[in-house]
């Protein structure tokens, strides 16, 4: 992986640089040893990994504004780091850079069950906030399958979705306001608990900004209120294409439900063989439908997607009739990464997003590339919205696998943009996804959002490397070029 | 908005045409201002520009798949046209824009897609389902540096690239202008039934929709509208005094369930009553229009986004302030109506700005005369490091300052 060549003269700097630091946080928060900083050496994405110049633990907002200050001022790049359970690299050290770990803004701020909303610090975890407020009935709703150790500020960064954001929407239709610093140095408030931020919408560019344009300070989230009744379907199809059917016939019924997920054939064998959850072993696709809400309408919507299930030719209906039974449904699908790691000893998730109804192309297509890069592949599916993980099995120690991975994958994202979806749904480009960039968007357009970025951090030094895959100096970019005196299309109608 | 009559009128009649006169705008460096139809024209501050750029002829829908829940029209088509073309297929947009015509002296259905967009629009469901910004997933435009670009795509779950869809939703037509937006729709409710609390003060009434919106009944709209406003919003059996309203909608037998017990949880606190979907959907869509001002055309309205446990002690404090004030609520009370006098000092600004204060949140001048507009801080004045960081936002994308100059921020 191409990333920026390291500053020999920063590198040169080293010793100083650390006592800098130390002097803005005192003590424990600055770690230059290398075995200490050997755990920051990667995120989730573990076939990359790079020890970075220095870690830095800040737990004020104060100190992280001296240190982004310092780092502009000197010219040092800086990579934040929440949990560092990102999934596409965004995480990833540089070797003349300092990771800004959160990890010590872990506090819970404000529980203000009046407004429906807590204030936490970014290194709490995602689950920590619907943990706090759990007693009370109350929950916060993008739960993302990594929440109990991903954090608020990494799922900010990320726009991170989870299995419920059919229904209650990704962290940007989630979260309220934001503290944030900036590589100069100055604290911005963007929002607050109110429900529409003043001005332009800077919060929602920053959410899903992935590290690139300030660091997070402290967040905001809206929570809801727990719903009455969860129940679920269980639903076992001959074929994809029917399984592909009944969620469309589902939503075109007006029915929205708190969760729907599919798995192919080979994702529902890994998971039955891991948790024993009773799936059936002869379909080829199995689909989760969770109805979430008023007792009176789960038990009217339960009747009507059995009876829509039913007719697009479904084979195996089970109804969950305890909570027990529920979370026996989900055990399979949401132990599908680590069953997938049984059986493999290694694998890559990908994270594209598809049209719903291109659905069978894709799954037919991805068979052949399975052929091809003779690689296989286990599918699981946001099936409400289109977002594929299809899991890659490769084995690092065999020459060669873990490149023939890469391009399995690029090819299936590449697919996903050809059939008018993206490249990535809810893991971010980072690292791993970086140079299929110009596959789904043209150069005018990417270097449109690397202005942007000029407008955050002019230097280019928060988490360079990552999202674009060339980086333009500002002044390059924003550069214009006029043509004088051209006059508009003359038959363009004045009155 | 200087005279209109002497302006003289570009309309493009695609994006190609609109990227040329963009183009020659920059060359001669004279600003744009832009428009769709027209019903927001009078929001936000007058600003200087000799040409407007009219795209209320990029009409037509390019895109809709209801199985997929998305649609791509192009900026300039009426919203009343794709409303009727998503009702058609028992769809809708959940973000349920305000039509800013009447309050603002024109006619109502006149708004455009793109204009929606833009002013990032959205009505008392917004508690439930969010503002355009939460349905808007891509688009195409063309930017102050004359050259056409997208963001965002076609799906919902999308995180490649930053999220220039938000940034573009409420920027007022400062930043690009839209030729094509792409938005997510839903399901339109089978049906909808109003739970109404009687005769409730500002500071009960607030406490009451926090009750039902902190309840697992899946609330669709909470609003409190005092004894003197509740003859103007056209529906009959609301007229007779305050009436705090809680909305239902969804599916007949989850309605029936959840009123019931709406009724049992707030049932202590005043008269309930319960309006039907008819009435129902007048008194909302008279809520989300600002009806209750748009009789009183002299006076001047605020908008208010605070905190919804604040609401009450907000209008308290301004009314203290401010005689002759009155206000009514939206969003459990995050969402304040407000109307002063017309001759308020400095347009009420210090009094309102003041009591937000420490709570957070903004209010913005929606209803002025230009003289006033031009200046009163018509949208919330932000601290320097913010400021300075949305003017160098705008500077990305129109760096010559082309794009109605000066509608949101002096400078910006
Ligand atoms: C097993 C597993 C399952 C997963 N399931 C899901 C899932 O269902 N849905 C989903 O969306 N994701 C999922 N992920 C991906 C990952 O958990 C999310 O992207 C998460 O939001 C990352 O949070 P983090 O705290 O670990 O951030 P990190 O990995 O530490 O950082 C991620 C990015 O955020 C930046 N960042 C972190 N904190 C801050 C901050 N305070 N300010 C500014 N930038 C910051 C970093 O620079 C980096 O670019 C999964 C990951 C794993 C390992």
């Amino acid at each position: 992986m191409r990333m920026p060549t390291p500053d020999a003269s920063v590198l040169a700097r080293r010793a100083e640089i650390v006592n800098a630091l130390r002097a803005i946080v005192p003590g424990e928060g600055v770690i230059a040893e290398r075995d200490e900083m050997r755990v920051y050496e990667t995120d989730a994405l573990t076939a990359y990994r790079q020890l970075p110049m220095v870690v830095v633990l800040p737990n004020t907002t104060e100190q992280v504004s001296q240190v982004l200050k310092y780092c502009n001022e000197v010219g040092i790049k800086v990579v934040p780091r929440g949990a560092g359970t990102s999934l596409s690299g965004g995480a990833l050290p540089l070797a003349d850079g300092i990771i800004l770990g959160l990890g010590k803004f872990n506090k819970i701020v404000d529980i203000d069950y009046a407004n429906r909303t807590v204030t936490a610090q970014p290194g709490v975890t995602n689950l920590g906030i619907t943990n706090a407020v759990a007693h009370e009935g109350f929950y916060y709703a993008p739960d993302p399958s990594s929440q109990i150790a991903c954090t608020i500020g990494g799922n900010i960064a990320e726009n991170s979705g989870g299995v419920h954001c059919l229904k209650y929407g990704l962290t940007t239709n989630n979260v309220l306001g934001i503290e944030m610093v900036l590589m100069n140095g100055d604290i911005i408030r963007l929002g607050g608990k109110h429900l529409d931020s003043d001005g332009y919408d800077l919060l929602g560019v920053m959410t899903g900004s992935e590290g690139l344009l300030g660091v997070v300070t402290e967040v905001t989230v809206r929570i809801l209120r727990k719903p009455e009744t969860l129940r679920a379907l269980l639903i076992g199809f001959p074929s994809s294409e029917s399984g592909g059917d009944c969620v469309a016939a589902i939503i075109a019924a007006g029915i929205i439900p708190g969760g729907m997920e599919m798995m192919d054939k080979p994702a529902i064998h890994a998971a039955e063989e891991f948790v024993h959850a009773g799936y059936p072993m002869d379909v080829e696709a199995l689909l989760i439908v969770e109805l979430d809400g008023p007792e009176a309408e789960v038990h009217h919507l339960i009747g009507e997607v059995e009876k829509i299930a039913l007719t697009c030719g479904a084979v195996s209906i089970r109804i969950s009739e305890s909570e027990d039974e529920r979370m026996v449904f989900w055990a399979g699908r949401k132990a599908a990464f680590p069953a997938v790691g049984r059986i493999s000893p290694d694998y890559l998730c990908m994270d594209g997003t598809i049209p719903r109804k291109q659905l069978p192309l894709v799954l037919t297509r991805m068979a052949e590339m399975s052929v091809k890069h003779g690689l296989r592949v286990a599918n699981v599916f946001h099936a409400g919205d289109g977002n594929l993980h299809p899991l890659i099995l490769y084995d690092a120690n065999k020459p060669g696998e873990l490149q023939a991975a890469e391009d399995f994958g690029a090819d299936i994202l590449k697919l996903c943009v050809e059939v008018g979806g993206v490249l990535t749904g809810e893991h971010g480009v980072g690292v791993e996804k970086r140079d299929l960039m110009n596959h789904q968007f043209t150069e005018v357009d990417l270097n449109q959002q690397q202005r942007v970025k000029c407008a955050f951090d002019p230097e280019a030094l928060l988490n360079p490397g990552k999202v674009f895959p060339q980086l333009h100096r500002c002044a390059e970019l924003g550069r214009m070029h006029i043509h004088r005196g051209q006059l508009p299309f003359p038959d363009l109608p004045r009155f | 908005m200087t005279t209109h009559s002497n302006k003289s009128v570009l309309k493009p009649a695609d994006a190609d045409q609109a990227l040329e006169a963009v183009r020659w705008a920059i060359s001669e460096e004279t600003p744009l201002e832009l428009v769709g139809k027209g019903s927001k024209r009078k929001l936000g501050r007058p600003f200087q520009a000799t040409h407007t750029l009219d795209l209320s002829d990029l009409t037509g829908v390019t895109l809709y798949e209801p199985e997929e829940l998305v649609l791509s029209a192009r900026a300039g088509t009426p919203l009343a046209e794709l409303e009727a073309l998503l009702a058609e297929n028992r769809q809708q947009f959940a973000f349920e824009p305000t039509d800013f015509g009447p309050l603002l002296g024109g006619e109502a259905g006149k708004q455009t897609i793109g204009g929606v967009v833009s002013c990032n629009l959205a009505g008392p469901r917004r508690v439930k389902a969010g503002a355009a910004r939460d349905h808007f997933l891509g688009f195409q435009a063309i930017s102050g540096r004359g050259e056409a670009f997208k963001a965002g795509g076609r799906v919902v779950k999308n995180v490649t690239g930053y999220d220039l869809s938000k940034l573009i939703a409420g920027s007022y037509g400062t930043l690009t202008v839209l030729t094509e937006v792409t938005l997510k729709v839903l399901p339109a409710p089978e049906d909808t039934r109003t739970v109404l609390i009687r005769a409730l003060d500002d500071a009960t009434a607030i406490r009451v929709m926090a009750l039902a919106l902190q309840s697992p009944y899946e609330v669709a709209g909470a609003a409190h509208v005092p004894a003197s406003l509740a003859g103007a919003l056209g529906v009959e059996e609301v007229a007779g005094g305050a009436a705090t309203a809680i909305r239902l909608e969804g599916f007949g037998p989850s309605i029936e369930y959840r009123a019931g017990k709406l009724r049992d949880l707030l049932g202590g606190f005043g008269t309930v009553e319960f309006l039907d979907r008819q009435p129902s959907l007048v008194f909302w869509a008279a809520l989300r229009d600002v009806k209750p001002f748009v009789s009183t055309p002299e006076r001047l309205v605020w908008r208010l986004s605070v905190p919804p446990a604040d609401g009450a002690r907000v209008v308290a404090d301004i009314k203290g302030r401010l005689p002759g004030a009155e206000a009514y609520f939206d969003w459990g009370g995050g969402l304040v109506w407000l109307a002063i006098e017309p001759g308020a000092d400095g347009a009420g600004q210090a009094a309102i700005r003041g009591a937000i204060g420490l709570s957070g949140g903004h209010a913005t001048l929606v209803r002025a005369p230009d003289t006033i507009r031009a200046s009163a801080d018509v949208f919330q004045p932000q601290q320097a490091p913010l400021a300075a960081l949305s003017a160098r936002v705008k500077e990305t994308l129109d760096p010559k300052r082309i794009f109605n100059p000066g509608r949101m921020y002096a400078g910006v």
